[in-house]
This record gives structure tokens, sequence and C-alpha cells, in this order.
């Protein structure tokens, strides 16, 4: 029987944006990951193209989140070693880059000066050689100081530096140009937040095509529903022409799962939920699949099962080829 | 699906004989399109003309109920592909397989195992919402639909393939209107005659989108109009195409044949890949996924997933305003409030476990703002917390009379400490990010 034809017809294309830089271009990886360029939503292949799959960036600290027991024994003694837990997550987990975040220059953590974060930069950087995202601790004014040595130390590797926000973009902007880095442009779960933050980094003579959007993450059943609908829409939008929503997108799904009840807390006291080593990463890799569907472009992850089930899950549903 | 005058003047007699009290037909098809006539009020029209508009305004996705009344679970008539553009209406269900080379005594141990995954989360119920029963291959098909009948506190679906077994075994249940899964084109025209005539919904599936939509047709021609469409997870990529183009023809170009809702057979590797494959699908427009593993661990995100995603995105999501006791709380514990906007009292309670210092939230209602919207929309005043602290008997819990506000509102604190027993306010941070190492310094 003959079906409708029911193909959008997208008009437009999300921005390709590639992160990392080989000895030839300035810098010193083995290789470059690639994101966006997509001309439809998620897995539709049958009516445009998909040209870069999903990725997956490892979550290195460089001093241990408060993650409960089950993570930190799953990912093992290398965990206290950014180095070492960069390279674990490189050659044993197969990540395709690795997400930095200087977890302990918060003040309310380590203190960690940012000569030592800048260390720990340079420590990655030789440790492995996948591209880097490199992120301060969330303390705004603590990251305009660690945030510029970081970028410092990675001149010319064309990291992702994250995050430009509303307050403080000028400084983002000013180390990334001076040291060719592109830019994670953050805003809290809302889609005129997000315009304007992008508006801002345009205004300050950022091309919006070095830009990943970083609409913040929720775990699974703590507003993800929220998360999930803004990524869908941004991505909806950018490709019906909408260059401010443009970018491809990114979640930290690590950063975030480890922190709630199911991923925390045991049978001891959620009686009948199930093992934590068995809920916990399954509660990661959900997450991280269901926001696949919504256009997530890199997903930052921390369990070695998680990456490891949602590689698989990637791959399965980029199989089947074209109509 | 509403209609136009147009479509509704098509189908009347056009003799503008004025016995609906309006003088052309046309006024009148008019006045049925805007809701303010009803057809039956022209006494002219054919039996064909009724038929006709009946059909043509019927919803895009039929609804669709399965299991006895009372304990019905239904499907379809989703209106939009992304929950943005309105809301998803009809949660997902899984339903769980039951092999047929089980023993009647294995087979009720994995129907008692399904009975007892029941989660309570967030103030809603998470459960399994099928038993699905294969029968073929069975001694006793019509036995093991009763068995199942007798045990199983949900639906059911039987999974069968020829016809004389699943004959037998729906009528042994029918009551109970189990899910028929699921015809093929090998099956369909007895399958549809079985369901058609024991009035029970049917599952088809075929290779391929093209011949699903001419087995439905051939299942309606039998009288099986209770159809859900049925795609099996071989290639996931395939299937996540094929739920999304089936989707689309039935709502952006309501094409009967497709008309239905969906559901995922999922055929997975391991457990693990099983539960984020299941989550996907219900996301991408699967009403049910059929999965092989019950554990804890592998049902509850998908249950959670489900959840979030048809959550509707038009009303704020709120907790209920009471107060929340966070770990083993004792009369001095450490007392805050917070607003009942979900996302806030989430992240407020989530720190408050992490910074493992048991403590009283009050939640204040908002009507679902978060603490600043709250307070720029008067959602949020002194008044209304002292009110609600005395509602709640907070100071029945604890000898102490602190409380913690949230860092966004200090303007609160005079007024409070002023005008209720709580004399000592203290101002918390404006993040919940900061609540730990708050709560910690507090302690000491
Ligand atoms: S009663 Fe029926 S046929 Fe007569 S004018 Fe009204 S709509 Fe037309």
């Amino acid at each position: 029987m003959e079906l409708p034809d029911v193909k959008e017809k997208w008009t437009a294309q999300i921005n390709q944006v590639t992160i990392g830089a080989t000895k030839d271009q300035g810098g010193t990886r083995a290789r470059t990951v690639t994101v966006g360029g997509q001309t439809t939503m998620p897995f539709l292949t049958f009516e445009g193209e998909l040209p870069f799959k999903p990725v997956i960036a490892g979550y290195v600290a460089d001093t241990p989140p408060g993650w409960p027991e089950v993570l930190i024994n799953a990912i093992g003694k290398e965990i206290n070693s950014p180095e070492e837990w960069a390279q674990k997550c490189v050659e044993e987990y197969g990540v395709d880059l690795i997400s930095l975040k200087m977890v302990g220059a918060d003040p309310a953590v380590k203190d960690a000066s940012p000569a030592d974060c800048a260390r720990v930069v340079e420590d990655v950087l030789k440790a492995v050689d996948v591209p880097l995202i490199i992120w301060g601790c969330g303390d705004d004014e603590k990251d305009n100081h660690v945030l510029p040595e970081c970028s410092q130390a990675a001149k010319g590797e064309n990291c992702l530096i994250g995050s430009a926000k509303e307050s403080n973009y000028m400084t983002i902007v000013a180390i990334c140009k001076a040291d060719k880095h592109k830019i994670i442009s953050e805003a809290p779960v809302d889609i005129n937040i997000g315009k304007q933050v992008n508006i801002l980094l345009q205004d300050a003579g950022f091309d919006l095509k070095d830009v990943v959007m970083f609409q913040t993450t929720a775990a699974l059943g703590y507003g993800f529903d929220y998360v999930y609908t803004i990524l869908e829409r941004a991505r909806i939008a950018g490709l019906k022409g909408d260059k401010l929503m443009a970018s491809p997108q990114i979640c930290d799904v690590g950063g975030e799962v480890w922190r709630i009840k199911e991923a925390v807390v045991d049978e001891d006291v959620l009686t009948g939920w199930g093992k934590l080593e068995k809920r916990g990463p399954m509660w990661e890799a959900v997450c991280a699949g269901v926001y696949l569907q919504a256009g997530a472009d890199i997903l930052i992850m921390a369990h070695p099962e998680a990456i490891k089930n949602i590689q698989m899950t990637i791959d399965q549903f980029l199989k089947g080829g074209k109509e | 699906m509403a209609l136009t005058g147009m479509q509704i003047y098509k189908s009347l007699p056009k003799t503008n004989c004025k016995e609906c009290g309006l003088p052309t037909c046309m006024a009148f098809a008019m006045q049925v399109a805007a809701k303010q006539r009803a057809l039956a009020d022209c006494p002219h029209i054919s039996e064909e003309g009724k038929e006709a508009l009946s059909e043509a305004s019927a919803p895009p996705m039929r609804l669709i109920k399965i299991g006895a009344e009372g304990k019905q679970f239904e499907l379809g008539q989703e209106t939009v592909m992304f929950r943005h553009e309105e809301k998803f209406h009809r949660p997902s269900g899984i339903a769980v397989r039951i092999a047929s080379s089980l023993s009647d005594q294995e087979v009720q141990a994995r129907l008692d195992e399904i009975n007892s995954r029941v989660f309570l989360r967030v103030g809603a119920t998470l459960k399994i919402a099928f038993s699905a029963v294969e029968i073929e291959g069975c001694d006793d098909p019509a036995g093991r639909a009763k068995l199942a009948a007798d045990k199983s506190d949900v639906p059911l679906i039987l999974i069968g393939k020829t016809p004389g077994a699943m004959k037998s075994a729906v009528e042994a249940v029918k009551t109970q209107k189990p899910l028929i899964y699921k015809a093929d084109a090998s099956n369909i025209e007895d399958f549809a005659e079985i369901a058609a005539s024991i009035k029970t919904p049917l599952a088809v599936g075929g290779s391929g989108i093209e011949e699903l939509a001419d087995l439905t047709r051939k299942a309606k021609a039998k009288g099986a109009e209770d159809l859900i469409l049925s795609f099996d997870s071989k290639h996931m990529g395939e299937t996540i195409r094929a739920l999304t183009i089936a989707r689309r023809s039935a709502l952006k170009k309501q094409f009967r044949p497709l008309g239905y809702p969906a559901m995922v057979e999922i055929d997975s590797e391991s457990l693990e890949n099983e539960s984020i494959s299941a989550s996907i699908f219900t996301a991408k427009y699967a009403g049910i996924v059929l999965i092989n593993g019950m554990e804890p661990w592998e049902v509850l995100p998908i249950m959670v997933a489900i959840q979030d995603v048809y959550t509707d995105p038009q009303v704020p999501n709120t907790v209920e305003a009471k107060l929340y006791e966070i770990g083993s709380t004792d009369e001095n514990s450490p007392v805050m409030f917070t607003t009942n906007f979900s996302l806030t009292y989430f992240s407020v309670e989530g720190e408050v476990e992490r910074s493992r210092v048991p403590s009283y939230i009050c939640v204040v209602d908002t009507e679902g703002l978060g603490v600043l919207n709250a307070y720029a929309g008067d959602k949020i005043s002194a008044e209304t917390v002292v009110k609600t602290l005395q509602e709640q008997k907070v100071s029945e819990k604890v000898k102490h009379r602190k409380l913690i506000i949230p860092g966004l509102l200090p303007i609160f604190r005079a007024e409070i400490e002023d005008t209720s027993e709580w004399k000592e306010v203290i101002i918390g941070p404006e993040n919940a990010r900061e609540i730990p190492a708050f709560l910690t310094g507090l302690a000491k």
C-alpha cells in the first residue's frame, strides 16, 4: 500500500564543531572529534544527514568528586590521579574525548590554585592524545581566575572551554580567542537565556560556529523532562533556521546522575529497588540514552559500564542504514 | 479530529428543508463544526452520511483499552510528535514476557514477581503494566492463559502464532480483554476474526511499514478495529524510524491504516541493553515495550523515564506542600523551607541528603513556582511561610526555634521573627549546591 510522504523538510543544518588540534593544526592531539552537521532530528536518516555520531566524553576531575563508593570502586585507584584516570577512560573505556573538571578549585572543596589547575591540564594533555573539554569548578568568581590559566596551559589545542554564562562571558571569550579554543555556552534550562548568551558571545565577536550549547543537565527523575524538552526544542529551532540555536549540545550526565538518591543509596534503605551496583550505572545509561533522542551530541559519562552500554546503544541506533 | 463545516456539508442532504431550524444545510454544517448543534438535529441525514462523518471525526490515533473493566490499560489517542507541542497523553507501559518453557509453578512465581514490582516514587505508584504470557508451545494454552488471568494483578498479553491455540487461550480469558500478540501476514485473517468475535484488541506486525498498513486494513475488514502496531527491534535504528513514520502518518496525514498506537518487542543481548532501548522507545512513540527481564534495577529506570517524558509540560511540576523529614531527624534537627516547585524541592532535598545532616524541609505552596519567581509573583510571603509552618505543626517536631530561609529571600527574616515563634531566622545559601557545606558548618 502506498504510504503518505511524511518526510520533514528541515531548512537548516546544525553547526559542525571540531574539538582538538593535531600537530599539523598547531596542537598535539592524535585525532580530533567533530560533532553536529545534522540536517534532521536524531537517528532519522530517512530524511536527512547525520554526518557525525554522538560522542562520549569521559568524566575526569582534578580531585575525586564526592561520589558513591560503587562508582569510585568501578573506576579504581586511578580516580586519584587525573592523568591515570584520563588514560583509563581512553584506553579501557574507549571514550572519544576527555572532559576535565576542576572540582578541587571550588573554595568549598580544596580551593586548589589556578596554577595547580593549569598543571593538571598540562599533565592530562601529556597523558592522553584525545581532545579535551575543560571546565572550571562552577564558582564564577574562582573560575574567572582558574579558566584563564587552564586555557593558557592548553594553548593551541582547540579545547572546548566551559562555561560561558551571562555573568562571565567576557572573560571566556577573551581567553578562547587568545588561546584558540571553543566555547560551551551555558543557560539554566531556559531557551531564551540560551539565546541571550549566544547573542552576547556573538556581539563580543565570537563565532557561534565555534560554540557548543549546555542547557545544563538533570538526572533522570529530577527535572529530566525539562532538559529533554529544551534539548529537543533547541534542536528543532536550529533545524528550522534559528542561527542562535544551531549549535551542537552537550550533557553532563555523569556529573548529575551520581548525586541523586537512585544512584547513591543502596538497597538497605531503598528496599526492593535493586542493588546500587547495578542500579547506579543503569540510571546513568538510561539518562544518557534518552537524551540522545532529544539532540544530545556530547555525553559526559563516568561509570565504565554505563559508557560501554551507551557506546553499544549509539551503534545500534545508527545501524540499519538509509531507506 | 475536528471537522470543518465544508466536510460536514458534504454528508448532508443539501435540500435546505429548514427542519433543523436553520435556513440552509450549509448554515447547519457551520454550526455543527462550531459545536453549537449536534448532527442528530438534522432528521434527514443518511446512515452513510453519519458513518462517513464519524469516521472522519475519529481521532487520528485510536484509543485502545486492554484488560478487564476496572483495571484497564489505555494507550493511543496521542496528538503530537514532541511533548512541548502539547503533551504526551498516555504513559507507556512495560510488559514482561513469561516464557512458554516455564512450568506452572515457575509461571506463578514470575507472576508474583510482576505483581510485586511496585515502586512508590515522588508520590506516584510505578508498576509493571502487563503480564505477557507465551501460550504457543504450551501443552494447554487455555490452562496457561487461565492461570495467568487468576494470578496476574495487571492486564494480559497473550503471545502466540497459531490460530487454534490462540483461539482457545483467548476464549478461556475473554472477560479479561487480553491483547492478542500478534497477527502477521501468515495468520492475519484468523487472528482478526478471533479479535473481532471476542472484541479484544489485536497487535499487528509486518515486515516493513507498507505491509503493516496492508495488514491493519485486512484486520479492519474482518471487523477487528482495536489494533496496535507492533515493531521488533532487530535494527533499533530502523525501528525508531518506523515508529516516527507511523506516528507522523497518523497525526499529520490522518492516514487511517497507521492510526493506532504502537508497541515494540525488545530483543537485546543483555538486561542493561534492554533497559536502555526500552526507555528510548517509550520516549519515541511506543505505548508498550515488551521486555524479558524485570530486575528492579532494570525496570525502575524505564518507569522513571516514562514518568518524566509523559509529564504534562504545561502544568508546573509540584510536590505536595507538607513537612518532609530527610534522614533520621530528631528534636534538634535543622528546619528550613522551600517552594513546592519540584525542581527546587528536589535539588534542596538532594543536597540535604548529600550533607548527611538529618533535616526538616517545610514545603510552602507557591503554585509550582521557584523561589524568585514565587516572590516576584506574590506567591510566597513571610506571612504564608509562617502560616505553613503552623499548619504543618513544625514547632511540635523540634525544641529549638531556628529557621533556615532561602538565601534569595533574606528580606523575610525580620517579619518572620516578629510575627512568629521562630525567633532565630538564619539566612541560608542562595544555591542548593552550597547546602551541604552550610549544614555541616551549622552542625559544628
Ligand atoms: S434539516 Fe438537514 S437537510 Fe434540512 S436544512 Fe437542516 S441540515 Fe439541511
